[in-house]
């Protein structure tokens, strides 16, 4: 167990140092694109005499490193200080968003990982037949398509021919928990569509992978049966991999969802940090672009210690 | 149906009456559904308005950096949420384009109309509970004015010199000069009048709805005020403005009846949602409208012949299809609508004419120059598209364009008014001298065109203060002459304000001023029983 908590200790302080890198690359990447709020938010309607008065206010004018110092000394004690554009406490700006990206990710990962899951056991098992080309074909293609495109067919079936499910989620406050599931179902439905592909492709490639080592010969000369040797011997040994590809589509789950946010109208990050962006909005863009980051680090952190602790090998060390 | 969308057009632009497009209308055997939406008469179907239900508005325009205040306020979200629920404007523009009183009761001006007093109306409660005077309307004014605001209103309230309380009701303000239409001004979306002691934050002012809840870019949500001053307006018990930006979601959402409006219908396939049971299309002809503004200061543009020449080489028609799939009219490159006042329908349309383009080009000297013209989605959606179209006609007139793609980013601060010749959106102004003021005066700060004409500018003062409506008519006239002979900007086409609606919806004639009904349509329409 030493091994272990040295390694997360050690992976906290590399993804603490990862933070701080990323703050500086926003900050540098928004810095270089053209123009700034002032311009950004005026746009056409924008006077030299406005735009000095907005610079003024919001401290604009002063030189990149001073903005950058100032915000970085605000941040490690805490403030993660207001949008520049509309004066709001950015906590208070993000805080329900991030709950929404996790509510949509959760849901969907909830009946996304295990039916993945089971579909690549499925696979496995029946390998070569009719069912795993089926499933194979299905899922490749929900891949092939962009997200989109799955989006507007989902909508275009079960909402404009048929109305089952509305075609925009935007939840809000007044709603109760089951008019919310309800009401995000296509957006979870279109995201299980492009991550369970993934998933369940992995999964069938890592248990057959382990089929072909000798123990599983051994068990076979055993005499056990397929379904056996697969879940009790195969899938155990398998697990890593599978980890690592469920957590990837995790963190996908919750930071790459900007398009189908847009689709149905969720209120997510995603579409925060794009208006963020293209405002030049820099405290906006920073916060939810660590706490992007910090969903990776913390994610790939409990890959590793998942796989770590799936491992007897490494699980016990001499 | 081609025929009667034809006679519908020349109907809003007025070369035809009212009259004879009925008898047309009829000859083409169009029933009264057809015609419904030119006269934007559901009402006149009898129906009396009614109070009640929640009105759910799908609205493109919003982002999550938007605010309440309405100075910062720069696209249809915040607009139908602040013009057109929570607040009012000392004067309010009708479906006529003629000022009408709203929380001024009337006004009268000096004979020079330089000094123009307003009664205020007496009365009016804000939401907060307390009742408006003139203090609160100074207080507004002022916020937008002085050296350190930041509003986008700043150049509107220039002309402004001096606002003096002469009683608890009466306001008097001087201007710098004359001004024949500054009621007209008073009616600008960001001239909100709200409690002196509001720092324009909290959403309070006076208009038929409160706020309750206001999530920018994304929900908000407001009821009925008791005691709006107003006894024929705001109908609906509830509100609730939906951020939708992107085109497809909001059309689904209204066919699936998860919205009750929509604004800004996708070009492309309205006329499959026309044909939709259940949903109505409003079309208004306002005074929107594309330039592509060269910048007079700088060669080859400083030449008039070359500007000609460009002028000639376009074919409004082909891009009037084209871009705008015929919704909207072709430009006379001038930018006064149809449907302002003065407009001179008496100058002769502009044609597509490849040998007065070769002539003029050939008479500025210049015989195989290529012209950089700049473009971007930013300007106006279709603008790339735009400039393609118009480099193959411009081909036949020997005229070579070289369309170049700027990014959408920043297009306003580094290609707008930087680059020699660019594409550039106007959402077009209510009266004649506010557009020229705007954008054609030789000190405008947006004049975009560097376009310095001393008998337009002459004229453009001399109008501004002229009371006599004969003679402002034929100043306006002489100068829509001037800028299309003259000026700096082809003006291909004006693009109509296209929105759809759930049949459920009733209302009176729409203004055109902006979109939605003057962006009032949650105030003035009503739920059919």
């Amino acid at each position: 167990m030493n091994k272990l908590a040295a390694m997360i200790t050690k992976r906290i302080v590399f993804g603490v140092l990862t933070l701080f890198a990323i703050s500086l690359l926003i900050f540098v990447g928004v810095e270089a694109l053209p123009g700034d709020l002032a311009e950004a938010i005026l746009g056409q309607n924008a006077t030299p005499e406005t735009i000095q008065a907005f610079r003024t206010e919001l401290k604009l004018d002063l030189p990149a490193h001073e903005r950058y110092f100032a915000w970085i000394n605000a941040f490690v004690h805490g403030d993660l200080g207001k949008s520049l554009a509309n004066g709001r406490p950015i906590a208070e700006v993000i805080g329900w968003r991030f709950a929404n990206s996790l509510l949509l990710a959760g849901a969907t990962a909830l009946f996304a990982i295990p039916l993945a899951i089971i579909l690549g056991l499925l696979a496995a098992i029946y390998r070569d037949s009719w069912f795993d080309k089926c499933i194979s074909m299905v899922t490749l293609s929900a891949i092939s398509l962009p997200e989109f495109f799955v989006a507007y067919i989902l909508i275009a079936l079960l909402s404009v021919q048929i109305f089952l499910f509305p075609s925009i989620s935007n939840i809000n406050d007044q709603m109760s928990v089951f008019q919310k599931m309800h009401a995000i179902f296509l957006p979870c439905l279109t995201l299980a569509f492009v991550v369970v592909g993934h998933m369940m492709r992995m999964t069938r490639a890592a248990i057959i992978n382990v089929l072909s080592s000798p123990f599983i010969e051994m068990a076979k000369l055993k005499g056990i049966g397929r379904k056996r040797i697969i879940v009790k011997h195969a899938l155990p040994n398998a697990l890593s991999p599978i980890i690592n590809v469920v957590v990837l589509n995790l963190a996908y789950l919750v930071v790459g969802v900007v398009v189908v946010e847009v689709v149905f109208v969720y209120p997510g990050l995603g579409q925060l940090l794009v208006d963020a962006v293209s405002k030049r909005d820099l405290p906006v863009v920073q916060a939810s672009g660590l706490i992007f980051a910090a969903t990776y680090v913390f994610l790939n952190l409990t890959a590793d210690v998942l796989s770590m602790l799936s491992n007897p090998k490494l699980r016990n060390p001499r | 149906m081609v025929g009667l969308e034809l006679l519908q057009r020349l109907l809003s632009e007025g070369k035809v009456s009212r009259r004879e497009f009925i008898a047309q209308a009829a000859a083409l055997g169009a029933t009264a559904a057809f015609s419904q939406s030119i006269f934007a008469s559901n009402a006149f179907a009898g129906d009396e308005p009614r109070r009640g239900g929640r009105l759910r508005i799908g609205i493109s325009g919003g982002s999550t950096t938007d605010t309440i205040d309405p100075a910062a306020s720069t696209d249809m979200m915040n607009q139908i949420l602040i013009n057109g629920q929570l607040g009012n404007s000392l004067v309010e523009i009708d479906h006529e384009n003629k000022p009408i009183p709203e929380l001024a009761e009337s006004w009268e001006s000096s004979p020079d109309a330089r000094i123009w007093n307003f009664k205020l109306r007496k009365g009016v409660e804000f939401h907060n509970g307390k009742t408006m005077d003139a203090d609160d309307v100074i207080h507004s004014l002022n916020h937008h004015r002085g050296e350190d605001t930041k509003s986008a209103a700043k150049v509107i309230v220039d002309s402004i010199e001096e606002i003096k309380k002469e009683d608890k009701y009466t306001i008097s303000i001087v201007l710098k000069s004359g001004n024949a239409d500054f009621p007209f001004l008073l009616s600008d979306y960001h001239l909100i009048i709200a409690p002196a002691t509001s720092d324009f934050t909290d959403g309070i002012f006076s208009g038929g709805y409160i706020l309750q809840q206001y999530e920018p870019g994304v929900r908000a949500f407001a009821t009925k005020n008791p005691n709006y001053f107003k006894s024929d307006r705001a109908f609906f018990d509830e509100v609730e403005t939906l951020g939708i930006n992107d085109v497809n979601a909001r059309t689904n959402a209204l066919k699936t009846g998860q919205i009750d409006i929509m604004n800004r219908c996708e070009l492309k396939t309205v006329h499959l949602l026309k044909k939709m049971k259940g949903i109505e299309i409003i079309r208004q002809n306002g005074f929107k409208h594309y330039t592509f503004a060269m910048q007079c200061d700088t060669a080859p543009y400083n030449s008039n012949d070359v500007r000609l020449a460009l002028k000639y080489g376009v074919d409004r028609e082909k891009l009037l299809e084209t871009i705008l799939r015929g919704y909207g009219s072709i430009g006379n490159d001038h930018p006064i609508s149809t449907a302002n006042r003065y407009h001179a329908s008496e100058l002769p349309q502009r044609q597509f004419d490849p040998d007065k383009a070769k002539f003029h080009l050939k008479k500025a000297g210049i015989t195989d120059a290529s012209f950089d013209f700049h473009t971007s989605e930013a300007a106006f959606s279709g603008a790339i598209d735009a400039g393609v179209i118009y480099k193959e006609t411009a081909a036949k007139a020997g005229i070579t364009i070289n369309v170049v793609r700027e990014p959408n980013d920043g297009y306003w601060s580094n290609v707008w008014m930087k680059k020699p010749w660019c594409a550039v959106f106007w959402g077009g102004r209510p009266t004649e001298d506010m557009m020229f003021s705007t954008a054609y005066a030789a000190d405008a700060a947006w004049n975009d065109t560097s376009w310095k004409n001393n008998r337009f500018n002459e004229l453009l003062v001399t109008a501004r203060a002229e009371l006599d409506e004969a003679k402002r008519r034929a100043m306006y006239v002489e100068m829509q002459s001037i800028v299309r002979d003259d000026g700096g900007v082809v003006v291909p086409m004006f693009a109509a304000d296209l929105a759809a609606t759930s049949d459920k919806i009733a209302h009176g004639p729409v203004s055109a001023n902006w979109e939605l009904d003057g962006l009032r349509a949650p105030e003035r329409w009503w739920f059919k029983s």
